[in-house]
């Protein structure tokens, strides 16, 4: 126990330095890119003398590593700084994108840990018959469609042809989960390739285990095929679906660009792109600390995970 | 003497997305230009046909926005969506009309002295949503706040020739304004784009603006929303729409799948392939803004081979004008004759139009020594049918023995890139008067001179329109401008492309001929539902 303590301690300073060293990379190449927020905010109207003020209003006459250093002395307290476009708090900027992305990525995972595990079961339980046929070969044609394209076709389907279901979010802002209907079709959009690959691996680990010397031994026990699909062979098969789960939910939570424009859903990928647009450094500085964070919170809860279900694989700092 | 450009902010560019758009009105001319304006919008027509008003109402209008940094502050206004945002909530003391000539709007009327440098502007009863009048002092505090200089407000270059230290007010509703210089065209400076009146000492936007225009504050969630209602006491008449919502989607297609959907009622915006697959189809009515955005190029006249006229007028001979509408535009707009404001007041309507000379490109070439002539194209993503029409273009320059190279920049930094360096490079503008445009970027203290066209006796023709008094006898000098500019101007301006938008069949009393950013544009208080 003391040994996976300190391995957890180890994992998070390392990742504390992951986020620093992504930080400093997301900075560097947001100062690399043609134009400032003063170019930007000039627009078609780039009267030099304007660029001069705004650049000055907004201390970006002063020298990245100054900047840099201000920002970071903030962040220690807990201060994200203000957004340069509009002179609000970053902070803000992260909290009301973060409702809408956190609201798509739990409802995504709600239903993906159930159906992408239930269709992987049930395909190896048939291997080789019908019933895994179909769920391959479904799960694959899938898998190959790009969510802009599978969104696009959901929006005519549904919304356009049939009229059961809204074809935005247009409007409805933060509030979401007031308008359940309008979350229908981004979340399918969002499960689409998620389950595809979730079922594939949970269909090989399932397979792999059910062939394993001791699925046979607990067979010749007279184990019930249920307790031993279930209890025996699943945590096993759950081992490499955890790590892929972990990046699909980092994937989720970091935003998810093409569903949030297409669906109009005012989330944390949204404004990133609108700050890189707008050269809203502050604002992407914020955004590369939330999202380096997670991503270092997600693997090392993904890697608890495989430890738990599955202790032989060993895990390393 | 021609300093900065007089009025420039009206124009409309807006940053990213939005911007250009904004600037783009398209329609004025539609009206007068007339020619050209074959098929318009049937759209509209039911509407207009269609009666009488009625009153109440939801109108949700979607528009593409600026996300979580949208501000309701009139003054910072940059994209479409801002400026339309604004225009519920706060009045100018002008407005452009369909022609881009200013109306009267919170000024009743304006009088100059004999030396066009002193103008006395009435202001009409009207009031703020908080009851109280609309003054002088709000008026010179609106005008200063956006010219200070500590601030980058997009007006301020446009109030440039006013001495705001030294106008003044001269009672409750008269205000006298000191002109640095004679301005015959001083009304422009009143209409310019973002010049709104708010009350005085207002610096807070965000939360409960309070303006005097048709449209009172209700809510506002910056990237999302913005919702307002009727103001009652409208001094233009009180709207018929009980509630205003305006919403971001900054997807064309979720803004067309939103109207479509029945989850807008207006839908700002829409490309050409939308238009034509929804066109006259009963589902929704397609409105088409003729006119709106000038579409070209721009030729630096200070440097080779440009700084030659012959290779400059072989440029112009080159284009055909009607494959780069049909190509770059979807055939969404009308031809250009390398003169800006197609049909907006004072434009040279009587020059000939230009035809593709191939033949008479290469011999100008020739004499110019030019044979064999290689040249960068810049362009970008950053408006529509921008690098479809660099394409199409180096097609056509390459039957003429010039062979163009084109190069894509990034379209966050552009305009700025393109300002000073290069040679040749595509661009566009939203509507704005002609003067604007010449005082903005055709004189040698223009500040976005993007053809670096600076010549003393042009720059004297305007100061000589700026202090003429008769109107006959400016348009006349306005008209020698523009036969020089376009004899041997850097401005190739091959068309002007149509705005489009989309509303739903109950959407009644939009307005066509109305180009982005002038009066009729956006404007929610004339419409109503069916």
């Amino acid at each position: 126990m003391i040994g996976l303590r300190s391995w957890v301690a180890r994992r998070l300073l390392l990742g504390v330095a992951q986020t620093a060293a992504v930080v400093l990379l997301v900075f560097a190449l947001t100062e690399a890119l043609p134009g400032d927020a003063a170019v930007a905010l000039a627009g078609d109207q780039p009267d030099p003398e304007r660029i001069t003020a705004i650049r000055e209003a907004l201390h970006l006459d002063r020298p990245a590593y100054e900047r840099l250093a201000d920002w970071a002395a903030g962040l220690l307290h807990g201060d994200f700084g203000t957004s340069l476009a509009s002179g609000r708090p970053v902070s803000s900027y992260i909290a009301d994108g973060f409702g809408p992305t956190v609201l798509l990525a739990v409802l995504t995972m709600g239903l993906l840990v159930p159906a992408g595990v239930g269709l992987g079961v049930l395909a190896a339980r048939h291997e080789g018959r019908l019933a895994d046929r179909l769920v391959s070969s479904v799960t694959l044609g899938v898998y190959a469609v790009p969510e802009f394209a599978f969104g696009v076709l959901l929006i005519t389907v549904f919304a356009l042809r049939l009229g059961w279901l809204p074809p935005t979010a247009v409007g409805y802002g933060t509030d979401l989960l007031a308008h359940p209907a309008a979350l229908v079709l981004p979340v399918l959009v969002l499960l689409s390739r998620p389950v595809c690959s979730l079922a594939r691996l949970v269909r090989a680990g399932m397979i792999d285990a059910l062939a394993s010397p001791y699925v046979a031994q607990a067979r010749r026990y007279g184990i019930s095929g249920a307790r031993i699909r279930y209890a025996h062979a699943l945590p096993n098969a759950i081992a490499p679906a955890a790590q892929q789960l972990a990046r699909t939910i980092d994937w989720l939570l970091c935003g998810v660009i093409v569903v949030e424009a297409l669906y109009v859903i005012p989330g944390l990928g949204t404004v990133l792109m609108n700050a890189v647009a707008e050269r809203d450094v502050p604002v992407v500085q914020g955004l590369a600390v939330v999202f380096g964070l997670t991503a270092v919170v997600l693997n090392l809860g993904a890697d608890l995970v495989v430890h738990r279900f599955s202790p032989r694989a060993g895990v390393a700092a | 003497m021609n300093h900065v450009p007089v009025n420039d902010s009206r124009f409309p560019g807006l940053r990213r997305r939005g911007f250009l758009a904004a600037a783009g009105g398209a329609a004025g001319l539609g009206a007068l230009a007339l020619a050209g304006c074959a098929g318009s919008g049937t759209a509209a027509d039911p509407a207009k046909a269609d009666g009488k008003p009625k009153r109440g109402g939801r109108l949700r209008a979607a528009f593409a926005g600026g996300g979580a940094s949208e501000t309701l502050d009139p003054h910072l206004a940059n994209l479409f969506a801002d400026a339309a945002r604004a225009k519920a909530l706060f009045d100018k003391l002008a407005d452009y009309g369909p022609d881009l000539s200013a109306q009267p709007r919170l000024a009743s009327a304006w009088e100059p002295n004999a030396g066009l440098d002193r103008w006395k502007v009435t202001l009409r009863k009207a009031a703020f949503h908080d009851g109280k009048p609309v003054t002088a002092q709000d008026v010179l505090y609106s005008y200063r706040r956006i010219a200070d200089p500590a601030k980058a407000f997009r007006a301020k270059a446009s109030l440039e020739p006013i001495d705001l230290k030294a106008s003044r007010a001269l009672d409750e509703r008269t205000i006298e304004f000191v002109l640095k210089r004679p301005t015959a065209e001083f009304p422009n400076v009143l209409a310019a784009f973002g010049a709104y009146i708010v009350p005085a000492g207002a610096q807070d936007f965000d939360k409960k603006p309070v303006g005097s225009g048709p449209f009172r504050f209700v809510s506002f969630a910056p990237g999302k929303s913005a919702v307002f209602k009727r103001n009652d006491a409208y001094w233009d008449g009180a709207p018929y729409l009980d509630e205003l919502e305006f919403v971001v989607a900054n997807e064309e297609s979720a803004r067309a799948n939103a109207l479509l959907g029945g989850q807008v009622e207006y839908a700002h915006e829409l490309n050409p392939a939308t238009a034509r697959a929804h066109e006259n189809k009963g589902q929704i009515q397609i409105v088409r803004l003729r006119n709106s955005a000038m579409q070209g190029f721009v030729m630096k006249t200070d440097r080779p081979p440009f700084d030659d006229k012959r290779v400059r007028e072989a440029f112009f001979l080159i284009a055909d004008r009607k494959e780069l509408v049909d190509g770059a535009l979807s055939g969404a707009g009308e031809i250009g004759n390398d003169l800006f404001g197609k049909g907006y007041e004072y434009y040279a309507g009587s020059l000939p139009q230009r035809e593709q000379d191939l033949d008479r490109a290469r011999k100008l070439l020739k004499e110019a020594g030019a044979e064999k002539l290689k040249v960068t194209l810049d362009t970008s993503p950053v408006a529509s049918g921008f690098t479809e029409a660099a394409a199409i273009f180096r097609d056509q320059a390459a039957k003429a023995g010039v062979r163009i190279e084109i190069k894509t920049g990034s379209k966050d930094s552009y305009w700025k890139d393109i300002l000073d360096s290069g040679t040749l490079a595509s661009y566009r503008s939203g509507a704005m008067p002609i003067e604007s445009h010449i005082s903005q970027r055709l004189l040698t203290g223009s500040t976005t001179n993007a053809t670096h066209w600076r010549h003393k006796n042009f720059d004297a023709l305007y100061q000589q329109a700026q202090s003429t008094k008769d109107k006959k006898d400016r348009a006349a000098v306005y008209e020698r401008m523009q036969r020089r500019l376009h004899a041997e101007g850097g401005f190739l301006i091959w068309g002007f492309a149509d705005w489009i938008l989309g509303t739903a069949r109950s959407v009644r009393g939009v307005e066509q001929k109305a180009p982005a950013n002038s009066l009729d544009w956006a404007r929610f208080d004339k419409v109503w539902l069916a």
